[in-house]
């Protein structure tokens, strides 16, 4: 069972959080103006990334509050703990 | 009887002898004794039969790894299938007898395989059974019959299991001398610590050693330490306690027995304990576990690990043999000897496959009469239920073949060393990879991946002075990584110094026959796995080792390879012609020992703890008056309210009929209920719902939909809007805790602009839905301070007003097409509210109702149930329902609507089915077809997803999913049945009573 650095409550067991997916995918605004398969590629593509990933989770039996982590998929280290609208740590991305 | 029990005093309790049953027999053994050394005490060698060919096995070890002693306990509700007799712990009174030996133990029917055994090679059992495949599940049948292991309780298990949490700086898996040290150095340093081992006493192999530690019996020093731990306030000492599995972040789940070593009628409170452990540090000093040697016929009854006849010998006092023959390919094996002889046992020869294997201890015993004959192997035993001789050759220089003539030697025991293998099982559980070494001929735990350290012979040290130095330094490490300082008062205790003479690796015993004839050599005896098996699966081109293990079932079982996984992996390696570390080891994964499934699932155990139950404020009412209750969720609902000789269709029809003719009452509180402020709350919505918000007026109601980012329909309700800024969102019953955290994320994802706050408030208010051309008239004797003219509060609006001088909310909503209105006062006042209702509808005759007339009711009108007419897949274009779809603003989903998935013709379509015969009512879930004479397969077209039989219109109805539905009215489908009837039906609109929607407007 990981444990989770939660921005707002500190390090907390896995089982208080639910989990969210890949981080940073943007909602399209325009999405009237996307062909199906930028649509679909928003909708359904998501990374399957070996190694360091930027992912959402919520402290679900905590303060509910969503946030972001970069975890490394082998390891399950986590490396960074950061708040919803603040940036990656420095060089972090899921490239395309 | 037979009695072999010693003059020397072990670590058993001559003063509480204690009676047991093993396989219908009553048999003595003393307190401290295990069902196995007590059984070995009355000369019982003979446990059970081999599970595929069900040839006669003794007991092989003393602990976790044997894979032959494992019985049933006791009888009934409180049997355990397959402990291991090794581990049991006797108490007056045990009850236990062998498993996978039918008709019975003595004479076993099955072991008719034994003579087939040459016809019965690895992948046996697939490849003869496997086809053709109709017949499979009568095999398997006999098969099963054949090859079980212990049967499982057929009754609930009447026992507690409890779990706890626990944190702690240093957490020391296993407490023998490394172990122990270690616990003392960290404890000294006052660090937080927990020690644990599966034993009853700690002190591992100190127990049985016959060493001294500073100058008095190895086991003065463990109960001096163990004394010292106790005292100090910090340290938590846990026998009994198997360290099972070493998970994520230094988290080890460990089970507790607390009362199976007791009497059946003094086991009080729970029997087990699963402690779920977060340590920072972690000291693993699991020791190591002897190899067997593979050679014919070695899995005789009378054929024992080494250094389980030494345990049996001074820990139990048991004599398990009286003249004994070693077989070895270490020094380990020569401390055995010696105790033997201390023992008054005879030791005849020691065969060793080194040259001139001399050592201190050789010496001794060759003066004391013990022939030593090195470079030389037991090929074979004699005896079939209990060996009388061994058969010697000796090995050609180079050591892989045997040579000149065999040598019998009369014995009743053969105690054999192959060499130790650490367990490193919790250390590569950690993601630690195990690596070969050859010097020590054994795996070696790997990097640390997470914060632990091995110590002892875990670590592949194997003499006592090492093993108490690393304990030392391991717990100085782990207890330093948590700030601690090391106390400097500490100090090694003083042991003599041995020196080890190399091991000579031996993994499969030469033999005059050729490679995979003569007698077999058992590698894994749980599985019946001979040498022979893994060779044919390497020949058959089995190269990985999983997939060996797989063809074979090497290291299945109760014992996970703990025997026989070593010398399995280098018999493949040697087929291979690889060395060890080229063939791998396989993964160990937990758990270490079998644990139960009560201990893993705890006070959840069935019963009222498996889940929270929610009950509404008026659920002793439905009780009372004998309703019977449906889950939904979390929720218990009434579901009908049957009356004295109704079955459930009579019932259900009575309150239909109720309903629509004057008045009904449901119980409507466990929709979910959550509240939407801020000053753009009307703008979430709009973004929320497919429909749009921001121009419905105060206190009016509106019918949204929510959809997926994918457009696929994921929840209903009707939303009230309270204030200018304030709204009042129902959701379903299963939908209100998914909806609430929906809403959550986008607020604080996507939106975090938008000032609007939720607040859950389904618990808050009590809810009863008054429903019929009558309820107008109950309602407004109950409420007071509202209009209830037509006009003035009128069909999708809501008032205030007050119920018996309480504030209630009354919102005129529908879910059946009838007059109705649904009254909310704050969840205490519910009863109360409920009572009035019911008072003021008796002239009418009000009739409770329950979820499954609310169902009828429903469909009668076609209304949708979000998650019983939709499944996932369902967009409202295909419930034919657009017009809850805006055209001009934008909301979740809304741009997959006209993905080219979504638009294209023949998707599935919501229709009303009429069977053709009217009393027919529809399966649910029942597919439907055009042609029920097609060849098979035959296409299927869609599936019913609601069904009933409406007594208001007097025919069943009928809704289903069914491919372009919407343009096939009155066409005549057919649902064909399990049975092989087939009942036809007619596609029409799903709106089958007051299509105009008259009846609600009154
Ligand atoms: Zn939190």
């Amino acid at each position: 069972m990981l444990q989770i650095p939660c921005p707002w409550c500190g390090i907390r067991d896995e089982s208080e959080f639910s989990y969210g997916g890949e981080a940073h995918i943007t909602r399209p605004l325009n999405s009237e103006n996307l062909t199906d398969e930028e649509w679909a590629d928003y909708l359904f593509m998501r990374k399957n990334t070996r190694g360091a990933f930027l992912e959402q989770w919520q402290h679900a039996q905590g303060c509910r509050r969503w946030f972001n982590i970069q975890r490394d998929t082998v390891s399950y280290k986590i490396s960074a703990s950061y708040k919803v609208g603040e940036q990656p740590p420095q060089g972090m991305g899921n490239e395309k | 009887m037979k009695n072999n029990r010693l003059q020397g005093e072990g670590r058993i309790n001559r003063n509480r002898p204690l009676n047991f049953i093993f396989n219908g027999k009553s048999y003595q053994g003393f307190e401290g004794d295990t069902l196995a050394s007590a059984l070995l005490a009355n000369d019982v060698h003979l446990v059970a039969r081999s599970w595929k060919y069900h040839r006669p096995r003794g007991i092989l070890g003393s602990g976790a790894e044997e894979p032959n002693a494992i019985v049933q306990l006791e009888k009934g509700r409180l049997t355990v299938p397959n402990a291991r007799a090794t581990q049991v712990e006797l108490y007056e009174g045990l009850q236990a007898s062998s498993v996978n030996c039918w008709p019975g133990l003595e004479f076993d029917f099955l072991s008719i395989n034994s003579l087939f055994s040459r016809l019965m090679p690895s992948g046996f059992y697939y490849k003869t059974f496997m086809w053709p495949k109709k017949l499979w599940m009568s095999y398997e049948h006999v098969i099963r019959k054949a090859s079980g292991l212990g049967v499982s309780p057929e009754l609930p298990d009447p026992d507690r299991y409890e779990k706890t949490y626990a944190h702690c700086d240093v957490l020391i898996i296993g407490a023998g001398p490394a172990g122990l040290m270690a616990a003392l150095a960290a404890g000294k340093m006052s660090a937080r610590v927990m020690l644990v081992d599966e034993q009853s006493e700690f002190g591992g192999s100190m127990l049985h050693s016959n060493e001294t530690i500073n100058g008095q019996p190895a086991q003065d020093w463990v109960s001096d330490t163990c004394e010292e731990l106790a005292s100090m306030q910090e340290v938590k000492l846990l026998p009994r306690s198997s360290a099972f599995g070493y998970h994520d972040y230094n988290f080890v789940t460990i089970n507790e027995r607390l009362t199976d070593h007791l009497p059946t009628g003094q086991k009080t409170g729970g029997r087990e304990r699963l402690w779920k452990v977060r340590a920072k540090q972690v000291v693993l000093a699991t020791g190591a576990l002897e190899r067997p040697l593979v050679f014919a016929n070695n899995d005789r009854p009378g054929v024992m690990l080494s250094s389980a006849v030494m345990q049996y010998v001074n820990r139990y006092a048991v004599a398990v043999g009286q003249e004994i023959v070693i077989f070895t390919n270490n020094d380990s094996a020569y401390e055995t000897a010696m105790t033997l002889l201390e023992a008054g046992l005879k030791v005849i020869a020691i065969i060793d496959n080194r040259i001139n294997p001399g050592s201190s201890m050789a010496d001794q015993l060759r003066s004391e009469g013990v022939k030593i004959i090195d470079q030389s192997v037991v090929v074979d035993v004699k005896g079939s239920k209990r060996i009388n001789a061994v058969q010697v050759m000796s090995l050609q220089p180079g050591g892989d073949k045997v040579t000149g003539s065999v040598q019998t030697i009369a014995c009743d025991l053969l105690a054999m060393s192959g060499g130790w293998s650490p367990v490193i099982h919790l250390s590569s559980q950690s993601g630690a990879k195990a690596c070969w070494d050859d010097e020590k001929a054994c795996f070696l735990p790997g990097v640390p991946i997470q914060h632990e350290r091995s110590a002892g012979a875990s670590n592949g040290c194997f003499d006592l002075k090492n093993c108490l130095s690393e304990g030392m330094l391991a717990g100085n490490e782990a207890a330093q990584q948590c700030g601690f300082e090391v106390d400097a008062s500490i100090q090694l205790p003083v042991v003599n110094e041995v020196i080890f003479n190399r091991i000579k690796p031996l993994w499969l015993v030469p033999s005059m026959f050729k490679a995979g004839r003569g007698p077999k050599q058992f590698v894994d005896m749980q599985n019946d796995v001979a040498a022979s098996d893994i060779m044919l699966a390497a020949r058959e081109g089995y190269h990985s080792v999983e997939h060996v293990k797989r063809y074979t079932a090497l290291g299945f079982g109760t014992d996970q390879g703990k025997i026989g996984n070593i010398n399995g992996m280098a018999i493949l390696a040697q087929s291979l012609q690889q060395n060890i570390s080229e063939t791998g080891t396989t993964t160990f994964r937990p758990n270490y020992t079998p644990v139960t499934i009560g201990s893993i699932a705890g006070m959840n155990l069935g019963g009222e703890l498996f889940e929270p139950v929610r009950k509404t404020a008026m659920h002793g009412w439905h009780k009372q008056e004998g309703a019977e209750f449906e889950n939904v969720g979390q929720w218990k609902r009434p579901w009908y309210y049957p009356r004295a000789g109704e079955s459930m269709l009579d019932a259900v029809n009575r309150e239909c009929l109720a309903t629509r003719n004057s008045v009904g009452i449901i119980d409507a509180s466990t929709l979910g209920k959550i509240i939407i402020e801020g000053k753009d709350s009307g703008e979430f919505l709009n973004r929320l719902y497919t429909n749009a918000w921001k121009k419905l007026d105060i206190n009016k109601a509106r019918y949204g939909f929510m959809l997926g980012e994918d457009g696929m329909v994921m929840d209903d309700g009707v939303t009230i809007r309270l204030e200018e800024n304030k709204y009042f969102m129902h959701t379903t019953t299963g939908g209100a805790a998914p909806v609430f955290s929906w809403m959550e994320r986008w607020l604080q994802t996507e939106w975090p602009e938008l000032e609007v706050f939720l607040t859950s408030v389904t618990d808050h208010w009590a809810t009863a839905a008054v429903v019929g051309p009558n309820s107008r008239k109950v309602v407004s004797a109950v409420c007071e301070g509202i209009d209830f003219d037509a006009q003035a509060f009128p069909f999708m609006s809501s008032r205030e007003g007050l119920v018996n001088g309480i504030e209630a909310r009354i919102n005129r909503i529908s879910f059946s097409g009838e007059l109705a209105y649904e009254v909310n006062v704050p969840a205490n006042y519910g009863l109360q509210m409920w009572e009035s209702l019911m008072a003021a509808g008796e002239q009418y005759d009000i009739t409770p109702y329950g979820t499954e007339s609310m169902h009828v009711l429903r469909a009668e009108k076609g209304y949708v149930i979000v998650g019983q007419d939709t499944d996932g897949s369902v967009t409202p274009v295909d419930l034919g329902m657009d017009w809850v779809v805006s055209k001009v603003k934008d909301f979740i989903g809304r741009r997959s609507l006209y993905r080219e998935d979504c638009v294209r013709e023949g998707r599935k379509q919501l229709v009303g089915l009429l069977t053709l015969n009217g009393s027919d009512v529809l399966p649910e879930g029942g597919q439907i077809v055009e042609d029920p004479n097609a060849s098979i397969p035959i296409p299927m077209i869609g599936h019913v997803t609601s069904s009933y039989y409406s007594a208001n219109l007097g025919y069943s109805i009928a809704m289903a999913l069914v491919k372009g539905g919407l343009s096939r009215m009155g066409e005549t489908v057919h649902i064909p049945l399990a049975d092989g009837k087939v009942i036809a039906a007619k596609i029409s609109s799903s709106i089958f009573y007051d299509a105009d929607g008259e009846k609600q407007n009154v």
